[in-house]
């Protein structure tokens, strides 16, 4: 499998007149677990949709490998990145085992059948994310959790060199949610796969993620290791909240407080 | 592929077998009713008579009323309902509406205006076929007027898709309400003819909808793997390698000319295209590979079934839409409060 490198330059985005990334500059390369975290509203979910292709930035550019984001066409690009979106939405009565293998379309000719090797990827992924018991059930009759790693199956099955999840793990429950990280970060340092997250938990993004974008109001607050990013100074800057640093036997426990409320 | 899946799609091929035989036998049953009465045997006889181009076999008397009168109706008939089924169930998948049909984007409104200003005006330009092409031009004005105003951005979104459909059909509605009122003693013809009926129908008319709804048909199944992704909706398609505006463009166009001949040929005919839809995907699932033969077989039956009851059951013929939804109606309610109760709540 390829590796991939996103190459970001002075992206600008903005509906209207309304400003939402400023001159973004930023590098992504594979081998390593990114976490982009930012305040509600900070452009997190936009920039994502910018690494995706489905929105065009208003300047700047965004480049993947070297090629602009736009200039690859839908399969190819499907090819090269999984997108595990904030929101999904299923209308029709497919199954999770249908809506899994979902992820190999790009992969599969039109004319054709999925191969043995599509679906030992779905199978793979559909242990990985504890959804082969449900392979059968209907996806709208799912609980959340069950839908999130539904979705997150069919990214893995698409087995693309680039990740991209926007709070992928917001409805799993605890364990699931350590079992996701776990393969996230396992896919960055052993495949060396380029993995992006958004991530509101900033003592998950701590324990699993080798890099960190902060972002706040559409700029870069600080980017680096967790040690040069999450500090109580940014954390108060960029969230208003006081953080508290605590070793515990898990590893750096971060907590926080409101000070003075209002 | 998991053991139950395989189990359904040879549940799904079976079903589509099964009502590909029903309709072939139905039409055989269908062409032998009537006010002559014709035994199956001299049906299949007159059948392969014409195939071979030669007619000495059975009585020409039958032989004309099946090859002339019955069979290009009969057959008219049954292209229509599977063009009309199977252009519903592409436009469901494409608005993720499930109130969506052929006619959601003003195709019916549109093919209305065109017939009842021909007959308002009594034009004969194209001879007997002006009603149909002025019918055929205001759906496709229409469509072109609908996917112009939602498609600016190149996206197609459902939503305003469904938007423009809706006011466009509303400026148009109140233009055959116009109309109607201009039209005086004439208000009759056009009331009948929106109402939609197969009476005398030729084997032009039959070329016509076979040949744009086989060939549509083909467009679609080409795309149904793309539709059923579409179903996740726009974001999480495109990220699977789906065209999603380009799909949907090409899409909307063949699933709204299917509906434009069949509508310019029959006149409007309701409830196939919405019901069938629903009803094919209770009984073998949301795959489109299936669901679109499904439905095109389920639309035919139901539409031949409503036209031979008009033809040589009632005692006078009764505007077929109006049949397809007494028909339809029960046999789909029975469906859905059964699938209803057999599923858990929660």
């Amino acid at each position: 499998m390829d590796s991939v490198i996103y190459d970001i330059k002075k992206v600008c985005f903005g509906y209207g007149n309304t400003r939402i990334l400023h001159d973004l500059d930023l590098t992504f390369e594979p081998g390593m677990l990114h976490a982009i975290v930012g305040p509600n509203g900070s452009g997190k979910s936009t920039l994502l949709d910018l690494m995706s292709g489905h929105l065009m930035p208003t300047s700047g550019s965004m480049k993947i490998s070297g090629t602009p984001v736009s200039d690859h066409s839908s399969p190819r690009l499907a090819r090269l990145i999984a997108l595990v979106p904030q929101e999904f939405d299923f209308n029709f009565p497919f199954s999770v085992f249908d809506a899994v293998l979902m992820g190999r379309h790009p992969h599969i000719p039109r004319f054709s059948h999925p191969s043995d090797k599509d679906m030992s990827l779905v199978d793979t992924a559909m242990k990985k994310t504890d959804t082969a018991h449900l392979a059968d059930r209907i996806l709208a009759e799912l609980s959340g959790g069950e839908k999130q790693r539904t979705v997150f199956a069919r990214a893995l099955a698409q087995n693309t060199p680039a990740l991209l999840l926007d709070e992928p793990t917001a409805s799993m429950d605890i364990r699931h949610t350590l079992v996701a990280m776990t393969e996230l970060k396992r896919l960055a340092r052993k495949e060396n796969r380029t993995v992006i997250t958004v991530l509101h938990d900033l003592n998950l993004a701590a324990e699993f993620c080798d890099r960190i974008i902060m972002l706040n109001k559409g700029r870069i607050h600080a980017q680096g290791t967790v040690a040069e990013t999450l500090t109580t100074d940014t954390i108060r800057d960029v969230f208003g909240v006081h953080a508290d640093f605590i070793d515990t036997p898990n590893g750096l426990h971060i907590s926080y407080g409101i000070k003075e409320l209002p | 592929m998991t053991a139950v899946s395989r189990i359904q799609t040879a549940r799904a091929g079976l079903i589509i077998a099964l009502l590909a035989i029903s309709l072939g036998v139905l039409v055989v049953i269908a062409t032998g009713m009537g006010f002559i009465p014709i035994a199956p045997g001299e049906i299949l006889g007159a059948l392969w008579d014409g195939l071979r181009g030669a007619a000495d076999s059975i009585d020409p008397l039958h032989q004309s009323v099946i090859l002339e009168v019955r069979l290009p109706r009969i057959l008219t008939a049954v292209s229509v309902g599977f063009g009309l089924a199977v252009a519903g169930t592409v436009f469901q998948g494409l608005l993720l509406n499930p109130l969506a049909d052929p006619f959601t984007l003003g195709v019916s409104s549109g093919a209305a205006f065109g017939a009842a200003l021909a007959l308002l005006l009594g034009l004969t330009f194209f001879g007997s076929t002006t009603l149909c092409v002025m019918a055929f031009a205001g759906a496709t004005i229409t469509l072109f007027a609908v996917i112009g105003i939602s498609g600016r951005d190149g996206e197609l979104s459902p939503t305003n898709l469904i938007l423009s459909g809706v006011i466009v059909s509303a400026i148009l509605s109140a233009g055959l309400s116009f109309i109607k009122y201009l039209a005086d003693e004439r208000v009759a013809v056009i009331v009948f003819w929106l109402m939609g009926s197969f009476v005398s129908r030729t084997w032009n008319d039959l070329l016509l909808t076979a040949g744009v709804g086989l060939a549509g048909f083909a467009v679609c199944l080409y795309y149904s793997r793309d539709l059923n992704i579409m179903s996740l909706g726009t974001r999480s398609a495109k990220s699977l390698g789906v065209d999603t505006g380009r799909t949907r463009m090409i899409l909307l166009l063949t699933a709204s000319l299917i509906s434009a001949v069949c509508v310019s040929v029959s006149g409007i005919i309701g409830f196939v295209g919405l019901i069938i839809p629903h009803l094919m995907r209770f009984v073998v699932g949301p795959e489109n590979r299936w669901l679109l033969p499904a439905s095109g077989f389920g639309g035919a039956i139901l539409l031949l079934t409503a036209d031979t009851l008009t033809r040589a059951v009632l005692p006078h013929e009764v505007p077929i839409g109006v049949l397809t939804a007494l028909i339809g109606g029960p046999v789909f309610c029975w469906i859905f409060s059964r699938t209803r109760s057999g599923k858990r709540h929660g």
